[in-house]
Order: structure tokens, then C-alpha cells, then sequence
């Protein structure tokens, strides 16, 4: 048995791996979703949930059970099998692009069966191509969603979505060019390296500063691929009721919305890596003192839970919030009793706060900005990413050539 | 059997079945949706070899541009289900036996030649990102530039014939 283990550790390892990912994104999903409500409530002066749970904690469970218990009507006249693959489709290119995102630089402080285990499940020399392929593919789970429902409102927001998704794809995939050129690979993990070749400048060697037309281009291009405001008019609702999904119900319906919640959680990943300097401390690298930061944010957050705990007005909120507080509290006092552990989380640290920032700014931008109107969208996709990326592209180009090839 | 031999036989078999089903199939969407299949399963078999740039460059260029081009303009034209038409005369004279002629030609070229399946299953340096590029423009430059310019006539085109009711 052990033999078997030792064997075949690669493959265990990397199962094991695929399966805690999936667990942890769909969770962050979930939440990500009370967060959005939560924020773009305080944003307009509401409440947002709070009923199910305390502070509404328990609202994503109540979704989820939600949507696997509703009635699923299939509408008839669709084309079954389209109408099928679809969903599944989107979620799976959701998904799979996770796989791809490098989540810490070092491997775990123990080896197990004689591996070294790296956060991320696969690290491909392609990977930012392997991304867009899999942003290429993702096309067709809205387009024959429109398709396959055998109702207008879902095929005009198909074939608007589709039309959107293929004309920013242009501009994301050149606004990175600049970002590849400075790195000279397509590996994730050489881009991140890439920026820290003077540790001592922390936030100043990011990309962002050599390449903040890239990117703005990137970062416009990418809402606009995972169909969020400003940029959701494949679901206008006054116009299209609610776009390619009107036709799904129930759970078929889940998975489109798991599938756009993931994409905003990759493209924030590939924010956070290609300019902003992935796992990087912004700090200079001398200031050790800095490496204490997960605890000073992670232990007055825990104690706030515990103080908000004891005075909430449920019981079930009292008994809750003070032992999710202790528990928070006390991650930050293991990191700072274990300087190790403290070592290693750093890495992440870093990378999960950038991404949480991105993941905040596409929730702000939702309780902020009014969409884009259709040949608005399209003129400024076409006439002002595109030539903007492609200039970055030159610009960075020749910048190189004449200070020279790292 | 290795596992690169078992992997290579899934995504030939895969190949195969979607090229069948891309003619065998009477809505023109769901002819599509088999040419995807084939042309992933031709980038799995590049990935087979080590060819990592050209599966990825196949993914998105076949199996993402143009294809969704392709679905994009079915939907447009909200294609309905094809009539089934019966075997032309000239296909059945003519088609069948090159078909079955070319079928044996292949077979046994490849019966004589003494390369196992093994060998073209080893992950080749010649087809990094850095020697493709080294290829296209440096020793092939202006072919690849010429076809560039072939693509910008074509766009050209397609302008000129959209904008013709204007004037």
C-alpha cells in the first residue's frame, strides 16, 4: 500500500490538490457573492442580507440549497444536447483556468513521499496561452446557451455577448504582450520573478509601472470578457430580461453564475500576478518587521468578531461570530509563535490580498458605474483598446531593444 | 503500454469520431461543435509531441476565432436542420474509390516506414515558442509577412463588399 502511495505520490498529490482547489473556489464563490451584496449595500445605504445567519453569513448556503432544490423546467423546442452542454461548459473552462494560477513561491516546508509540494496544481510553460485558450473555448458556453434556448431574448444576448467577448479578447491578449516581453516567458512564475529583480525597490519593480497602458487595457478588457458592469449588456435586464441564462432554471442556472463569479476571481488572480507583482511583499525587501503584517491585520479582526459576537442579538449569532473570531485570532497568533509558518504564509498573504482588492474594485464598480450602450462598447473596444494595447506593445518593445536584452 | 500511447489513442479516437460526426450530423451547429472537437483533440495530439506554443496557438486561433466565427454566423443566420441529399453520381464513381486509394496509399507508407509509434511521441525541443519564432522571422520572413499582407487584402475586402450600399 505504502509502495502504491510512493509510486504513484505525483499523481495522489495532484488529485488531492485539484480537489481542495475545487473546494476552496466554490466556497470563495459563495461568499463572494454575499460580499457583492453586502458591499454594493452599504453602497446604497441598505442592510444587504441579514437574516439567514448573523450578518447573513449563511445566505450562500441558503442559495445553494436553493438552487438544487427548485423545479427545472426544460423549455420546450430547445436543442437538448446544446442546451445541456452549455452550462456544464462555462463551468468546466471556469474551473479548469484555476488550475493554471501559481498560488505561493515556495513549496511546503515538508516534503510528502519524498515531493515537493507547490501551491498550484499545474505549472505550464505556456500558462498565460493556456489561459487565453481556455478564455477562447469559454465563448461557447454563452453563445450556445443563447443558441440552444429557442427564445429571442436569450439568442440576441448570446450573439451580443459572444460578438463583446470576441472583440475584447483582441485587446486582452495584446495588452499582456508588453508584460511577456519584460518576463521573456509565458511561465506565471517567471513573470512574478521577473519583478523581483531589485527587491530593495518592493512596489516601485512592479509591472504596473513600466506597463500602466497594458494594465489599463488588461484590466478593461478582462471585465469586459467576464461580462461584468460596465460591461454586463448581455444581461441587460430592460432589455434582454436576463440574456443568454433566461431559459435556465435551478441549478443549470448555478452554473453559469459560479462559472462568472470563478472568471472574476482568475482574471483578479492574473491582475494581481502580471503587474502586481504576484506573491512580491510591496515593501522593500530589508523591512523584515513587515513579515508580522498577517498577524497585526488578522488578530485585532479576530478580537473585532469576538467584541461583535458577544453583543449580536441572536443567540445563534452569540454562540457563531465569538468562535469564528477565536479561531481568526488564533491564525494570527500561530503565525507569530511559529516564525516558519510565519515565512511561509507570506507568499500568499501578499497574493490573496491583491486579489481580494481586485475582487473588491469589480464589486465597486457594479454599485458604481451604469453600463456601456451597445456601439459605445463596441467603438471604444475597437478604436481605443485595441490601438492603445498595440502601441504599448511597440513602445515596450523598443524600450527594450535599446536599454538591451536582460 | 505507456500512458503517452493510451492518451494518444484516446485523442486520435476522438479526432476521428468528430470528423465522422461533422458529416454525419444534419444541424449545421452541431457540425460546429464536432470541428471544435476534432481541432481540440489535434491540439492534445501537439501537446503529445511537446509542441506546447502550436496546441495552444491551435486552441485559441482554430479552436476559439474561428470557429466561433463559424457558430457566430449560424446563429446569425438562425441555419435550420439540412435535408439529407442522396450520394452524387460523380462522388460515387469518382469519390469512393480515391478515397479508398489514398486510405491504402497512407496505410502503407506508413506500414514501411520505420519510425515506431513511440518515436513521435518524445517532447521535441525544435517546437519551442523561441525556435518557432526563430523560424518565422528569421529564415521565413517574407513568406510570413506576405501572407500577413494576403490577410490585411482579405480585410480589405470584406470592408470594400460591407460598405458597397453606402455609395
Amino acid at each position: 500500500m505504502n509502495a502504491f502511495l510512493a509510486a504513484n505520490a505525483t499523481i495522489i498529490i495532484s488529485l488531492v490538490k485539484i480537489a481542495l482547489l475545487l473546494f476552496i473556489v466554490l466556497t470563495v464563490n459563495a461568499y463572494l457573492t454575499w460580499f457583492e451584496r453586502k458591499v454594493v449595500a452599504h453602497m446604497q445605504s441598505r442592510w444587504g442580507p441579514h437574516r439567514v445567519g448573523p450578518h447573513g453569513l449563511l445566505q450562500p448556503l441558503a442559495d445553494g440549497a436553493k438552487f438544487l432544490l427548485k423545479e427545472d423546467p426544460t423549455p420546450a423546442g430547445v436543442d437538448k444536447f446544446t442546451y445541456f452542454l452549455a452550462p456544464l461548459m462555462a463551468l468546466a473552462l471556469a474551473l479548469t483556468s484555476i488550475a493554471i494560477i501559481p498560488f505561493g513561491p515556495d513549496p511546503l516546508p515538508w516534503t510528502i513521499w519524498g515531493q515537493k509540494v507547490y501551491l498550484g496544481i499545474a505549472n505550464l510553460n505556456i500558462g498565460i496561452l493556456a489561459l487565453f485558450a481556455i478564455t477562447a473555448l469559454s465563448v461557447y458556453g454563452v453563445a450556445l446557451a443563447g443558441w440552444s434556448s429557442n427564445s429571442k431574448y436569450p439568442l440576441l444576448g448570446g450573439l451580443r455577448s459572444s460578438a463583446q467577448m470576441v472583440s475584447y479578447e483582441l485587446a486582452l491578449t495584446m495588452s499582456v504582450v508588453g508584460v511577456l516581453l519584460l518576463a521573456g516567458s509565458f511561465n506565471l512564475r517567471d513573470i512574478i520573478n521577473a519583478q523581483a529583480h531589485h527587491p530593495e525597490l518592493g512596489i516601485l519593480g512592479w509591472n504596473v509601472w513600466p506597463q500602466i497602458l497594458g494594465f489599463f487595457c488588461f484590466f478593461v478588457a478582462a471585465v469586459a470578457e467576464t461580462n461584468r458592469v460596465p460591461f454586463d449588456l448581455p444581461e441587460a435586464e430592460s432589455e434582454l430580461v436576463a440574456g443568454f441564462h433566461t431559459e435556465y432554471a435551478s441549478f443549470k442556472f448555478a452554473m453559469f453564475f459560479i462559472a462568472e463569479y470563478t472568471s472574476m476571481i482568475t482574471v483578479s488572480c492574473l491582475c494581481a500576478i502580471m503587474f502586481f507583482g504576484g506573491w512580491l511583499s510591496p515593501f522593500p525587501a530589508s523591512w523584515t518587521f513587515t513579515h508580522y503584517l498577517p498577524s497585526v491585520i488578522l488578530i485585532p479582526f479576530g478580537l473585532w468578531v469576538i467584541w461583535d459576537g458577544i453583543r449580536y442579538e441572536t443567540i445563534f449569532g452569540r454562540i457563531i461570530l465569538p468562535g469564528l473570531g477565536t479561531a481568526i485570532t488564533a491564525i494570527g497568533a500561530v503565525l507569530i509563535l511559529f516564525p516558519p509558518v510565519n515565512e511561509f504564509i507570506q507568499g500568499p498573504f501578499w497574493l490573496l490580498a491583491k486579489i481580494f482588492v481586485f475582487l473588491f474594485v469589480y464589486v465597486w464598480m457594479r454599485g458604481t458605474l451604469p453600463r456601456f450602450r451597445y456601439d459605445q462598447l463596441m467603438s471604444f473596444g475597437w478604436k481605443l483598446l485595441l490601438p492603445v494595447s498595440i502601441a504599448n506593445v511597440v513602445i515596450t518593445a523598443f524600450v527594450i531593444l535599446i536599454r538591451g536584452v536582460k | 503500454m505507456t500512458p503517452q500511447l493510451a492518451i494518444f489513442f484516446v485523442l486520435a479516437a476522438l479526432a476521428v469520431l468528430g470528423a465522422l460526426s461533422l458529416i454525419l450530423q444534419r444541424h449545421p451547429i452541431h457540425s460546429a461543435l464536432s470541428l471544435i472537437v476534432v481541432m481540440i483533440a489535434l491540439a492534445g495530439l501537439y501537446l503529445l509531441m511537446g509542441a506546447e506554443f502550436v496546441a495552444a496557438v491551435q486552441i485559441i486561433v482554430y479552436g476559439g476565432a474561428i470557429m466561433v466565427l463559424f457558430v457566430f454566423v449560424i446563429m446569425l443566420l438562425n441555419a435550420g436542420v439540412e435535408e439529407r441529399t442522396n450520394v452524387s453520381k460523380l462522388a460515387g464513381i469518382a469519390g469512393i474509390p480515391l478515397a479508398v486509394a489514398l486510405l491504402g496509399f497512407l496505410a502503407v507508407v506508413i506500414a514501411r516506414s520505420n519510425a515506431s509509434a513511440e518515436a513521435g511521441l518524445q517532447s521535441g525541443t525544435l517546437a519551442s515558442t523561441k525556435e518557432i519564432s526563430m523560424m518565422l522571422f528569421r529564415e521565413f520572413v517574407y513568406p510570413f509577412e506576405l501572407t500577413s499582407f494576403l490577410i490585411l487584402v482579405a480585410i480589405l475586402g470584406a470592408i470594400v463588399l460591407a460598405q458597397r450600399e453606402k455609395s
